[in-house]
């Protein structure tokens, strides 16, 4: 095994697209995700909104997808990828699937965050006349803040495993590196460095998640 | 200024509805401070949370100011709620807000302030709840009574015509309970707002309140002045809350009363009356002998009273009870004639 001729090149363009996939799909995640859980939260078990039917759907349908392994998920959503995106390859064939998989996963985050709020502070809201709307966005997301970060940082984390997986059907990025190189080449070194590579990004993002929680931690 | 009518209101249970409220009528004065006492399960914090609808009735109406809200909804809702000021047991606080934000909260809700009134508003209202300095803390770095002074400031915020307060005072120590009960009255005071006080607890009652009902499973079971209820209690679930709070204090079986020879009595001096020696002369003056068997001496808000139970032998007990009526001491006699506890709802007259 020798470290003297590794490709940095295509390390340091792996290393941008697994950023560009981890960053486009979270943003993405959050996107979807923020108001799956809301809804989910408010139509809940003696919530404001409660209404066990659309609870009771919305619910399943998304335990639905979080049954499905991610890699299969991928190779089931190429049709539907091809649709939306117009390729299943590279970092645009992969953002929508990294979405579909990680939004219901996130939504149910959010949903356990928002549920952990003080009843009694979503009454004092109500009580002091407060829509429900503004009792949502002015009193409960605020308070879930900490919680709903540490979402995030947890969900970026499972997106970084998720693309690694998109690189063994053409999504490119660190995992499609070290798969290609490290499994089919037989090129041990690529896949150490690819992997280290990921260490570092998964506790940088820890770390990070880890600071902006005790931040915005007021309790 | 709030009229219940016939409110009924149940839960549904594990073994079917389970009645938390049946058949409540109240009404409640402009500018009084009004407490409704019962032990836990009586279905106070269900009837206090009626009146800002936070609860709905299964039936019976509600009125507050004169008008019917029990069906308000949507825009006509949420402007009764901001006319109507509320303190919770756990404060209930933004954790995310300062002190300062918390109090701003209600104000901003309303859309209709801009961010130079509302921090006027906020920076009077810390003001008359002493907590100017700490404006920019957040409710956890502050105690209990401090927390509960933001909660109070922040629902006098959008200058309500009631306050209500579902045991506001339940989680804090006896000391700061008292300030924070002086605090509801001087705005009761200053403001003449109306305020509802939930407690469990009759102490509370008799520092703070003008007048009282008392819960018992769901109906309003003795209600009036808090000298009356506080002094004179008819009601078994009245009884056991006065006795809660006086474990000692001035009721005596009255059977056993009887058994001590003389003629056992309860007497009550309120006001004046109180301070004066007035049981020592007219034993004098009548040459009767008394025994004080029980008793109890405080004060009802500002008014002293003194409540025995004494036992009079000698030569003229019918003259000393004269005697002691004629000096403006309320005489109940014990045993034989006592007052008998009653069943239904016993009302007070002032």
């Amino acid at each position: 095994m020798s470290f003297d001729n590794l490709y940095w090149g295509d390390i340091g363009a792996a290393l941008a697209q697994t950023l560009a996939m981890v960053g486009g799909a979270l943003l993405l995640t959050v996107a979807a995700g923020l108001p799956l859980g809301i809804l989910l939260f408010l139509t809940g078990r003696q919530q404001m909104f409660q209404a066990p039917l659309a609870y009771g759907s919305l619910s399943f349908v998304l335990s639905i997808i979080r049954s499905v392994p991610f890699i299969i998920l991928l190779i089931v959503l190429m049709p539907i990828t091809v649709i939306v995106t117009g390729t299943s390859l590279g970092i645009r064939g992969v953002i929508f699937p990294l979405v579909v998989g990680t939004a219901p996963f996130f939504a149910r985050l959010v949903e356990t965050a928002l549920r952990e709020v003080d009843r009694g502070i979503i009454e004092a809201s109500l009580a002091m006349g407060a829509s429900t709307t503004q009792t949502i966005f002015r009193a409960v997301l605020p308070e879930a803040l900490p919680s709903l970060l540490a979402a995030i940082t947890v969900t970026a984390i499972v997106l970084v495993d998720y693309t690694a997986m998109s690189g063994a059907i053409g999504g490119g990025g660190l995992g499609d590196l070290a798969i290609r190189y490290g499994y089919h080449r037989f090129q041990t070194e690529i896949m150490l460095v690819c992997v280290a590579i990921l260490i570092v990004f998964v506790q940088l993002i820890q770390a990070s998640g880890n600071r902006l929680v005790a931040h915005f931690s007021r309790k | 200024m709030i009229r219940l009518e016939g409110i009924t209101k149940s839960f549904a249970g594990k073994e079917g509805a389970v009645a938390a409220l049946d058949g409540i009528d109240l009404t409640i004065a402009r500018g009084e401070i009004f407490g409704i006492i019962g032990s836990s399960g009586a279905g106070k914090s269900t009837l206090v949370r009626l009146i800002n609808l936070l609860e709905r009735p299964d039936g019976g109406e509600v009125f507050v100011g004169g008008e019917r809200v029990t069906d308000a909804r949507g825009q006509r809702l949420r402007a009764l709620r901001r006319s109507i000021g509320m303190v919770f047991q756990h404060f209930n606080l933004l954790s995310a807000r300062t002190v300062a934000g918390n109090v701003a909260y209600p104000l901003e809700l309303t859309g209709a302030y801009g961010r130079n009134e509302i921090a006027e508003r906020v920076a009077a209202l810390l003001d008359r709840v002493g907590l100017s300095e700490h404006a920019r803390k957040y409710p956890r770095q502050l105690s209990g009574g401090q927390k509960q002074r933001v909660g109070i400031a922040r629902a006098l915020a959008c200058e309500p015509a009631v306050l209500l307060c579902d045991e506001a005072t339940s989680a804090l120590d006896p000391q700061t309970t008292g300030a924070v009960l002086d605090l509801l009255r001087q705005i009761n005071r200053d403001l003449g707002v109306t305020v509802v006080l939930i407690t469990h607890e009759m102490d509370v009652i008799r520092r703070a309140c003008d007048r009282v009902a008392v819960l018992d499973r769901g109906r309003v079971v003795e209600e009036g002045p808090v000298t009356g209820v506080f002094l004179h209690p008819r009601h078994a679930a009245t009884l056991r809350l006065v006795r809660e709070a006086e474990p000692d204090g001035g009721s005596l079986d009255a059977a056993a009363a009887s058994d001590l020879g003389g003629r056992a009595v309860r007497l009550t001096f309120t006001g004046p009356a109180a301070h004066k020696p007035i049981l020592g002369r007219i034993a004098r003056e009548n040459l009767v002998d008394y025994a004080i068997l029980a008793g109890r001496v405080g004060h009802i808000r500002e008014t002293p009273y003194a409540q025995f139970i004494v036992s009079l032998s000698g030569r003229d007990v019918a003259g000393a009870i004269a005697g002691l009526r004629a000096s403006g001491v309320d005489v109940e006699l014990q045993g034989v004639a006592a007052v008998p506890e009653i069943e239904g709802r016993a009302r007070h007259v002032v």
